[in-house]
């Protein structure tokens, strides 16, 4: 177990780094820079400000110089908010993030796997199709149409809850946020549920739990649940990535200042610095979680043995 | 007993009557999705959605970009023309509806397109080279699918400008990891199959393997994702829209038109209701579609 273990975490190790290889040549090559757009500069001025930010030196230079930066967690000065590097942007943006991020998780797992059990309980019921339904709408439904309703109903028309802003994470300038972008989570994870949980609960030794008398919740918590969240733990990993960086669309409707926006507005920006740290903070979380997953695996699922 | 011409033509001609047309796996799939009512329901209605994004524009008097300074936020009324009312320049949204629509079908579809093509090319490269092929080929996999998704998009963007359908060509172009993936398993998995050692015994030949044998096993899969891929490529035109990214004005889509309607939902609600029908409800057939002929392709769940 040591031995996968510590083969899956330097396997990640050349992962992240053509990870950062390829970003950082692809972000060079893209055209435009974030000072093109300025009013016209002398050549000179032009000259100094990209001496600055090292783009006089030559592109593996660059690279290297950026890569022992990196090596130090140091991301590089913004291009776009000049007194600022992308470390201290980051870091501010972050924890809202991860604040409703985590939240909307812990929601989005809770209410898509009980639901998903029940469906699968009740198959063919008219629970199970409500479910279903349900879920098939909270997949197809796109978040920037489900969270104006949810302010149009409970922050305009009821008037509840506040209809955004951070405010520190103040409880209820969370509530709505956290629901907005743990809807589409929790229809995807029953969805995945019940499927996996009709399979677990046709296997033989399901039935030979219920022949030995045994209580269908004692079966389900006991025998079912662990071989049938299998497929959920995969869909997990990265899923978590998406819901802890960020999702723009929540956020620019709720008026949070997280990660999405960041992203979104160091592209609209051409603040390469900004989305290149973005994308390898993303990457490498991306690549962590996965091998976190698969370890994971091979503590519940017995049945995978490693080398 | 004598085998005598005449016994022998009589025990031909019985075998010949008891002969019942075969059914292939394409036949049972079509009776199997036929049945399913879901899927064939959804169907219909795709039809008439699709037939409405063509033919809609013709049924009214108004064009899509026709500012009216006079009919700005006019609610739905047959009386006026304006059907689904107007948005907030006066523009008539039945036609914008269905001209928006027209962009987001073309987008869903070619995008799914180009993915399932890269996708099915390479997995079942990987699946049917295996070896030392295979392993590059899968950690290249890995390597692609640890990049975020925003990234490739605001690189597309930048290379390509605005132009939709370029972006969509590139869009399709980088989500076709899924299908790569799944395409290798099922290549993997029917390499192993005793008829394709039956095949190989039989003396087949390696092409007439793979067209005969291998590829109408992967259609089916194929033919599933590709439909559940559309209404992905859909979302994700929306959600470049909702950025600013998407269609530029005076053209529209379905994601475009959602993004206008939330900002004015307060004053108009029916500029993002009428939008988001047409849009949930394309994609909620396409979704029950792919699952019928998952149920109808998928021997395992029979």
């Amino acid at each position: 177990m040591l031995r996968f273990i510590a083969k899956r975490v330097l396997e990640a190790i050349p992962t992240l780094f053509i990870l950062i290889t390829v970003s950082f040549f692809l972000m060079r090559f893209a055209p435009g820079n974030p000072f093109s757009a300025e009013i016209a500069m002398t050549p000179e001025v032009m000259a100094n400000i990209e001496a600055k930010y090292g783009f006089d030196k030559p592109v593996h230079e660059q690279y290297f110089s950026y890569l022992g930066g990196l090596l130090q967690g140091d991301l590089g000065p913004s291009f776009k908010y000049k007194d600022f590097t992308v470390n201290e942007l980051v870091a501010q943006a972050f924890p809202v993030s991860l604040k409703i991020g985590l939240l909307a998780f812990i929601v989005a797992v809770t209410f898509g796997v009980t639901f998903g059990t029940i469906a699968a309980l009740r198959q063919n019921t008219w629970l199970d199709y409500t479910i279903m339904t349900g879920a098939m709408a909270g997949v197809v439904i796109p978040s920037f149409v489900l969270a104006p309703l949810l302010v149009l109903i409970f922050a305009i028309g009821l008037d509840w809850l506040p209809a955004g802003g951070w405010h520190n994470g103040a409880t209820p300038y969370v509530v709505l946020p956290v629901i907005g972008m743990s809807l589409y989570y929790i229809a995807s994870i029953s969805r995945i549920m019940r499927g996996s949980m009709i399979e677990v609960l046709n296997a033989n030794f399901i039935r030979t739990a219920k022949s030995k008398g045994l209580s269908t919740p004692y079966i389900i918590v006991r025998h079912a649940l662990r071989p049938a969240i299998l497929p959920v733990l995969s869909y997990l990993g990265p899923a978590l990535v998406g819901i802890i960086t960020g999702s723009v669309v929540i956020e620019t409707i709720f008026g949070l200042p997280g990660i999405g926006q960041l992203f979104v507005n160091g592209a609209l920006n051409r603040d390469y610095s900004m989305v290149l740290g973005l994308t390898i903070l993303v990457g490498a979380l991306t690549i962590t979680f996965n091998a976190i997953v698969d370890i994971l695996y091979a503590v519940v699922d017995p049945k995978i043995r490693y080398a | 007993m004598l085998s005598t011409t005449a016994n022998k033509e009589a025990v031909e001609n019985f075998s010949e009557q008891l002969e019942v047309k075969g059914r292939s796996l394409w036949d049972d799939a079509r009776r199997r999705f036929f049945n399913n009512r879901a899927a064939l329901t959804s169907l219909v209605i795709l039809g008439f959605i699709t037939l409405f994004v063509f033919a809609g524009p013709m049924l009214s008097q108004f064009a899509f970009d026709e500012v009216d300074w006079g009919a700005m936020h006019a609610a739905p009324s047959v009386a006026s023309g304006h059907f689904f009312g107007t948005d907030s320049l006066g523009r008539d949204l039945f036609v914008r509806t269905a001209m928006g629509g027209r962009i987001s079908l073309m987008v869903g579809v070619m995008g799914a397109l180009v993915a399932v093509l890269i996708g099915t090319l390479y997995g079942a490269t990987a699946g049917f080279v295996g070896g030392r092929t295979d392993r590059v080929m899968m950690r290249t996999l890995e390597i692609l699918y640890s990049f975020p998704f925003m990234f490739f998009v605001i690189l597309l963007v930048t290379f390509f400008g605005r132009n939709i359908l370029l972006i969509f060509i590139a869009i399709g172009a980088v989500s076709w990891l899924d299908m790569a993936r799944i395409v290798r398993g099922q290549t993997l998995s029917i390499k192993g199959k005793e008829f394709v050692e039956a095949a190989t015994v039989y003396g087949v030949s390696k092409w007439a393997m793979i067209t005969r044998h291998i590829v109408p096993n992967v259609l089916g899969i194929v033919a599933v994702y590709a439909t559940l891929l559309v209404p992905q490529m859909i979302l994700f035109e929306s959600f470049l829209s909702f950025l600013g990214l998407g269609v530029q004005e005076p053209m529209t889509s379905w994601g475009s038109l959602l993004n206008e309607g939330a900002q004015t939902m307060e004053i108009a609600l029916w500029q993002l209701i009428v939008p988001a029908v047409f849009m949930v409800t394309t994609l909620f057939c396409f979704n029950f579609i792919g699952d019928g002929l998952r149920d109808a392709l998928d021997p395992k769940d029979r």
